[in-house]
């Protein structure tokens, strides 16, 4: 179409003398350029936002429905329900603080006939403004996530990259780095000694896991418990470790750790005692040991805590309805349903989406205005031309389609200028949005609804146009005439 | 060529104008005198079909202006008929070929770049093609004018006071074009006027 329209006007603004009616239109709109200019300005805006927030809004919503991944409940420390999903799933806002494992061993446990699967996760440290997710390596399976080059992580302080990370960051198998403390870059706050090792890189899959640098739960311990102790030990170790104290900076100092004994044993029917987790523990502890490299579950370390938890269960009923309340009610963890979470987050952003779009809709119907007062105005002072190209043969259907034609020239002008601010808008902001909130945006798709906005955009500048148009079908050409 | 016979017009009921019969011949100059007021821009307008009569009738050629349906009389109008304005007035947005062109076009015909700039030239504009009317001297705009109404070769052009807003020597000038060209084209020439600068060149004469 737009095209169409450029091609028309190449041929149009040529030195030939034939003079179609588009040809006529647009001469007598470039006449007045500032006047052109004005609606112009006006309706670009109009469609411009119209355009950038279905942008907006179409890219967030797949991320974030990318980004669900069946995940049905996720467990975390006290606090808002909102930050808890968005900073485990989304990895966009600060954890919450930490959880024992001690409290959720129930869940963990692979023989719970309620869990799919339940995946753990300590968050808290970042590489260069990338986050760095101790947990386990079902993670992957979540995003349907597949290593590319190298393999997963089967020890402690090996990292698997994800896609977009591992570009940004130029980490390549074998690369080694050090950790910094808190999710923003800050030299200050380097775990010094303390080197990951990449092994792996993952496939890019969209969601976003691909910003993430995975690495064994164990591995988050390890750095923080050994903060400035010089290069990291083996596994062993992190066992001994458990009393040293906390990193005061951590996320750690949130830690409910001291509730967690009773509340498991309140919780509800899924819960197996902690005697019998015990009990398993101590059976596949010896067979684990004696492979220095390979990871022990993260059963085995009741006293350590983690960020979050996801869940996945089998099926829906009464007791995994029932799951969320009690874990909020009788523990001093919360749950939180990704499902009901980001609802409530697209009813809050549409608070201000709203605005805006009303904002556009009265800028688009300003815009059409403008074109209607221009046009209303210029026929005024085009009166006597009207009238004297009635002497000369036109019709007036002829003077009704040139007005109409103006109306809709600058109608899908505007839509062009707007839909290239939007999207030059968009390609323009994705480098800043990605640095603030580690999600790519892009202005190099077209959306259907913008087809429609197209349709809308024509529909203003005819409904704009049509009046002035009416008037100049009915000028009176003896009287307009006889007037001089 | 151009006859009219018991021509009547009225914008009100009570002030009813009539119009003398007369019958103009092909290749003839006519002058129609009148003082303002006396109905002659309104005479004009209903030879040139801008207006229609309260009753009598109105041949020009074969055709009968009454008869004609609106679009088709825009059609005949711009073919048959040239007008010359007083004031002169332009699509200000074209230049004055692309104003001639538009002339050409809207009566139907193709536009012809050479006949443009033929007349141009012969009626020393030549080079003002591609000036926007507004660029223009009055003088040069009547001349401009006369091009717009000769350019389609129309057989009957009407010319209402095209000389009232022009000083004496502008005046000569432009009647002469009206004439020569009119001559050079064979067609029938009615000034409408209440310039007495022209009495004397024009033998026929009409009064109101």
């Amino acid at each position: 179409m737009a095209l169409a329209v450029g091609n028309t006007m190449a041929l149009a603004l040529g030195k030939h003398t034939q003079m179609t009616l588009l040809n006529l239109s647009w001469k007598n709109l470039s006449n007045k350029p500032l006047t052109m200019l004005l609606s112009l300005v006006l309706f670009a805006l109009g469609v411009g936002l119209i355009s950038f927030l279905l942008l907006v809004n179409h890219q967030i919503n797949e991320k974030f429905e990318k980004n669900l991944a069946g995940i049905d409940l996720v467990i975390g420390a006290k606090g808002s329900p909102l930050q808890l999903i968005l900073s485990s799933m989304y990895h966009i806002d600060a954890p919450t603080g930490n959880i024992p494992i001690k409290g959720v061993m129930p869940y963990l446990n692979p023989k719970n006939p309620f869990i799919k699967s339940a995946i753990p996760l300590s968050l808290g440290d970042s590489y260069r403004g990338y986050r760095i997710v101790g947990t386990t390596a079902n993670f992957l399976e979540l995003y349907q996530a597949k290593v590319r080059t190298g393999r997963s992580f089967k020890a402690i302080m090996e990292v698997l990259a994800g896609a977009t990370a591992a570009q940004e960051l130029g980490l390549k198998v074998g690369s080694t780095f050090q950790s910094s403390h808190g999710l923003i870059e800050d030299d200050n706050l380097v775990h010094e000694g303390h080197a990951f090792k990449v092994v792996g890189i993952m496939q890019p899959t969209g969601a976003s896991i691909d910003q993430l640098l995975l690495t064994p739960a164990q591995s988050i311990w390890e750095v923080h418990e050994h903060a400035g102790m010089g290069a990291a030990p083996a596994v062993e170790e992190t066992e001994e470790a458990e009393h040293e104290h906390e990193d005061e900076e951590h996320a750690a100092e949130d830690s409910i750790a001291e509730n967690h004994a009773e509340s498991t044993e309140q919780v509800n029917g899924i819960a197996l005692t902690n005697q019998e987790q015990d009990h398993q523990n101590d059976d596949e502890a010896p067979h684990e040991q004696d492979e220095a490299h390979h990871l022990k579950s993260i059963l085995e370390y009741p006293d350590k805590e983690i960020t979050a938890l996801l869940l996945q269960f089998n099926g829906h009923n009464i007791t995994t309805l029932n799951l969320q309340r009690m874990i909020n009610q009788n523990t001093s963890m919360q749950a939180a349903t990704p499902a009901i979470e980001i609802t409530r987050l697209y009813s809050l952003m549409g608070v201000g989406q709203d605005a805006l779009r009303w904002l556009a809709f009265i800028i688009m119907g300003v815009s059409g205005l403008s074109i209607f007062i221009s046009l209303f105005s210029s026929l005024r002072d085009r009166r006597y031309e009207l009238a004297l190209m009635r002497t000369m043969g036109a019709s007036p259907g002829k003077l009704f389609a040139m007005i109409i034609m103006e109306g809709l020239l600058l109608a899908i002008f505007g839509y062009i200028i707007g839909l290239l601010i939007s999207h030059g808008g968009m390609e323009l902001l994705a480098g800043e949005m990605k640095a603030a909130y580690r999600y790519t945006f892009t202005g190099r798709t077209f959306l259907v609804e913008e087809g429609y906005l197209l349709l809308g955009a024509l529909a203003v500048g005819f409904v704009a146009a049509v009046i002035p148009a009416i008037q100049a079908r009915n000028t009176d050409i003896s009287e307009t005439l006889a007037e001089g | 060529m151009l006859t009219t016979k018991q021509l009547q017009f009225s914008y009100t009921r009570h002030q009813v104008m009539n119009f003398p019969d007369f019958n103009l011949q092909k290749g003839e100059h006519w002058l129609l005198l009148g003082q303002s007021g006396s109905g002659k821009t309104t005479l004009l307008h209903l030879l040139g079909g801008l207006l229609s009569p309260t009753s009598g009738s109105i041949q020009i050629g074969t055709t009968e202006l009454g008869q004609l349906r609106a679009s088709a009389l825009d059609q005949f109008r711009g073919k048959n008929i040239g007008i010359v304005f007083q004031k002169s007035h332009f699509v200000r947005a074209l230049n004055i070929g692309e104003n001639l062109a538009l002339a050409q076009q809207l009566a139907g015909l193709k536009p012809n770049r050479g006949r443009i700039i033929e007349l141009l030239e012969r009626l020393n504009i030549g080079d003002k093609l591609r000036l926007k009317p507004d660029r223009l001297s009055i003088g040069e705009q009547q001349r401009a004018a006369i091009a717009r109404a000769l350019i389609n070769q129309a057989p009957i052009i009407l010319a209402d006071e095209p000389t009232s807003a022009l000083d004496d020597y502008n005046a000569t000038e432009v009647i002469n074009l009206l004439e020569e060209q009119a001559k050079a084209l064979g067609s029938t020439l009615l000034v409408v006027t209440h310039d007495k600068r022209l009495k004397d060149r024009f033998p026929n004469q009409i009064a109101l």
